[in-house]
């Protein structure tokens, strides 16, 4: 019963999607006041969805093999946070969380949103109705996730291992969250295209929508890598995998649309070009989503195989993308030219980040394309892989650290070089004081890395500066919160660098009680034994770490077997010091009877997501910052 | 300069801009693109040392030798017509064993072995990479 009241809400909130739409297009033709209709029926189709949501978890939990994404997907040995993540570790369960996250952000538009005008927020509503229904339709039509199975099979053929972590917990959900958000952004473009209305007051609006997405979005990615970098046992935090790059590119737009809706919001400047990203960035997680669920990937992402999907979902991206491309092409027109602006200023930084964003975009939507157009047009198979995204990249990403400098010390509309040049002496002088003894210490550097520390010293310095002789207790929330997340992306920079220029490996097979040097460290073999999980065994090494001789730590890496379903993983043991991470990888038994052993010592590599946290901590200080202080205009409003 | 103009240079310059990225990003890929091969299309393309490239195949029966290191593995991958000796040292996927698929990253050494830095086996059926479903399929098919 529970799978068919899921089916059933699904349909239900898909019938008031259509409602929704209805509504707000007679709403548009100017019959009455529709606001107040179409704002119940938001909330009702997220709350039927989320319905619908909550009762596929309850499947999963209760392990109801007939239904066949549960017996597809389930085990009764898991432990219960993997029945419970493992709801969205498959196609049709994390295209309902897709859709129920689609579905809640139009719910808390239409519930929350009470600066945009009426009309522009009626069309918002109704565009995101749109959205869902394509989604609501491909839910129904081709991804089923209540499909019975007659007879019920006696167990369920489990998870992929790989994906049994608490990382599933948490990392889809917030990548989701962070992707899906973003259709606000998409919904308030068409909405204010359709009743021409893009200005200051529009940015304000969707600012904070677009901030929120953008937070997640950068957790999601973090915790992703994170999760990656520990599970794979590769030691790599990043492959430029094509999956990685779908979630990086709606980052990379979300990150440009940010900045440049500051620049509408405060100077009301680049009106048509910040309508545009915010088009742009959820057609990217579109492209995300058809890349990662048709199956075209190679990946653990893409759980199934199936064409019909894939063509579904491009019928989809291509009616989307294309009719809101359309509507712009047909609108900017009619958008005002915005306010002008001296090339020397905090607009003209900020427009030299947008083109260079927008750049580092171009890059990775080709290296990630390329393959799937080549191969259909040509046949030819092929991978783009690090050196290319690094070749093509990388230098860019560097003019946009310094551009990331320079920006936040430009005052708005006009500002001196001058002054610029005074301002940035610090800067400038602890990165040529990294350069000097990043050269000294490690002479034989790679030219990325080299700079790429540089660049993470001038610019964590010159991230700080706009705090210099300021009242700190006085400071805006929001200056914090950019503050915060330009040092973040410094220290991330540096973590990458110190990681890629600095990492010890070694690879060796050892007898036990023989000990291994790597990086500083003396690691010791002491035992291998069998034990026994849940729903795997493995073989663990137990290994001594020790930095000086004196003190010692415990790892112990593993090697599991899962039988549900048959699959062997490599769980690495990590041991994090204040200066970097012991990586430790146990392999192969060889017939002579030693262990292969793969050990990593790499220095600061922990900066990376720290860094990454410290820019969705960033994102959410600006995030509290812009809404308290728009509180508190609307209270003084009221009593004025 | 007036609005207008400041307008057209914008959009002037994000044209540029991107236009400059995909000329960028399409020299990068003449250069970095990894190619599929499979044994015998290596052999006819012969590829020059040092080019990253991918090769698919079968492992031979009885090529697969562990070095005394214990941690280099030699083999040899077919696809029925020509053969690859390969050298790989690192851990070996689990599902790596003879006369079974794999896809090997790496670039051929000047001596004419090829130096595999990743290796991806055959996996199991339902997480099998398409793009590797693929190529087992072509060479499984060549070998009967």
């Amino acid at each position: 019963m529970i799978a068919e009241a899921g089916l059933a809400a699904l349909w239900l909130a898909a019938a008031l999607a259509a409602l929704q739409l209805f509504l707000g297009a007679s709403g548009l033709r100017g019959r009455g006041d529709m606001l107040a209709a179409v704002r119940p029926v938001a909330v009702a189709q997220a709350a039927l969805t989320m319905l619908a949501f909550i009762l596929l978890i309850v499947l999963f939990l209760r392990v109801d093999l007939s239904v066949a994404l549960v017996a597809a997907n389930d085990h009764s040995a898991k432990p219960w946070l993997y029945k419970f993540a493992g709801t969205w570790g498959n196609h049709e369960g994390s295209m309902l969380m897709w859709v129920t996250i689609l579905a809640v952000a139009g719910a808390g538009v239409a519930l929350l949103e009470r600066r945009l005008e009426q009309r522009t927020l009626i069309a918002t509503l109704a565009a995101q109705a749109l959205i869902s229904l394509g989604f609501y339709a491909f839910l129904l039509f081709a991804s089923n996730p209540f499909a019975r199975l007659d007879p019920a099979p006696a167990e369920g053929q489990g998870l992929n291992p790989l994906l049994q972590d608490p990382g599933l917990a948490f990392h889809p959900p917030t990548l989701y969250l962070g992707y899906v958000g973003l259709s606000v952004a998409f919904s308030f473009a068409v909405g204010a295209l359709v009743t021409r209305d893009v200005g200051p007051a529009f940015a304000r609006a969707m600012r904070p929508w677009v901030l929120a997405a953008w937070i997640m979005l950068t957790l999601g990615i973090t915790a992703g890598s994170y999760w990656a970098y520990y599970e794979l046992g590769w030691g790599g935090w990043w492959f430029w995998d094509p999956v990685e790059n779908a979630s990086l590119m709606p980052w990379l737009a979300a990150t440009a649309l940010l900045h440049s809706v500051t620049v509408l919001a405060t100077r009301d400047g680049l009106r048509a070009w910040t309508v545009m990203l915010a088009v742009v960035a959820f057609s990217m997680s579109m492209v995300g989503t058809f890349l990662v669920r048709s199956g075209i990937l190679t990946s653990v992402h893409a759980f199934a195989v199936d064409p019909r999907r894939g063509s579904f979902i491009l019928v989809l991206l291509a009616l989307y993308i294309g009719g809101a491309l359309a509507l712009f092409a047909a609108r900017v027109g009619t958008v005002r030219e915005g306010s002008r602006f001296d090339p020397v200023s905090r607009e003209g930084a900020l427009v030299v980040n947008n083109l260079l964003l927008s750049a580092i975009l171009g890059i990775v939507l080709v290296g990630t394309l390329y393959p799937l157009i080549a191969e259909s047009l040509t046949g030819e198979k092929l991978s783009v892989g690090a050196p290319y995204f690094n070749a093509a990249a990388g230098p860019i990403a560097l003019a946009l650290m310094a551009a990331m400098a320079l920006g936040p010390l430009l005052r708005w509309g006009r500002d001196q070089l001058r002054a610029l040049a005074r301002r940035l002496a610090l800067p400038l002088l602890l990165a040529a004081a990294a350069l000097l003894a990043t050269i000294l210490i490690a002479p034989g550097i790679d030219i990325l890395p080299l700079l790429g520390l540089v660049f993470a010293a001038g610019v964590g310095a010159a991230s700080l500066a706009p705090l210099w002789k300021r009242n700190l207790r006085r400071t805006p929330l929001f200056t914090w919160g950019m503050v915060i997340a330009h040092l973040g992306v410094a220290v991330s920079v540096a973590g990458m660098a110190s990681e890629s220029a600095f990492t010890k490996e070694t690879l060796v097979s050892v007898r036990l009680g023989e000990m291994v040097a790597v990086g500083g460290w003396g690691v010791r073999l002491e035992k291998v034994e069998p034990i026994a999980g849940p729903n795997w065994t493995a073989v663990q090494g137990t290994l001594t770490a020790t930095p000086d001789g004196v003190s010692s730590y415990t790892l112990t890496p593993q090697a599991r077997a899962f039988w549900a379903p048959p699959t062997e993983t490599n769980e690495s043991a990590i041991l994090s010091r204040w200066n970097g991470q012991l990586y430790t990888v146990l392999g192969h038994k060889t017939e002579d009877g030693r262990w292969q052993l793969r050990l990593w010592w790499k220095p600061f590599v922990t900066l990376i997501w720290a860094g990454g946290a410290l820019i969705a901590l960033g994102g959410a200080l600006a995030l509290i910052g812009r809404l308290r202080r728009e509180h508190r205009a609307a209270v003084r409003e009221v009593w004025a | 300069m007036k609005a207008k103009h400041q307008r057209l240079v914008l959009i002037l310059l994000a044209f540029a801009a991107m236009i400059g990225a995909v000329l960028l990003a399409m020299s990068a890929l003449k250069d970095q693109a990894a190619y599929f091969y499979t044994p015998a299309d290596a052999v006819r393309a012969r590829i020059e040392p040092g080019r990253a490239v991918r090769l698919g195949g079968m492992v031979a029966d009885k090529s697969i030798i562990r070095d005394p290191d214990g941690v280099t593995t030699r083999f040899v991958v077919t696809d029925g017509q020509e053969t690859v000796a390969v050298r790989f040292k690192g851990i070996t996927p689990d599902l790596f064993k003879e006369n079974s698929g794999v896809v090997a990253d790496g670039a051929f050494a000047p001596d004419g072995a090829f130096i595999a830095t990743n290796i991806l086996a055959k996996h199991d059926e339902r997480y099998m990479p398409p793009q590797v479903a693929g190529e087992m399929h072509e060479t499984k098919s060549l070998e009967r």
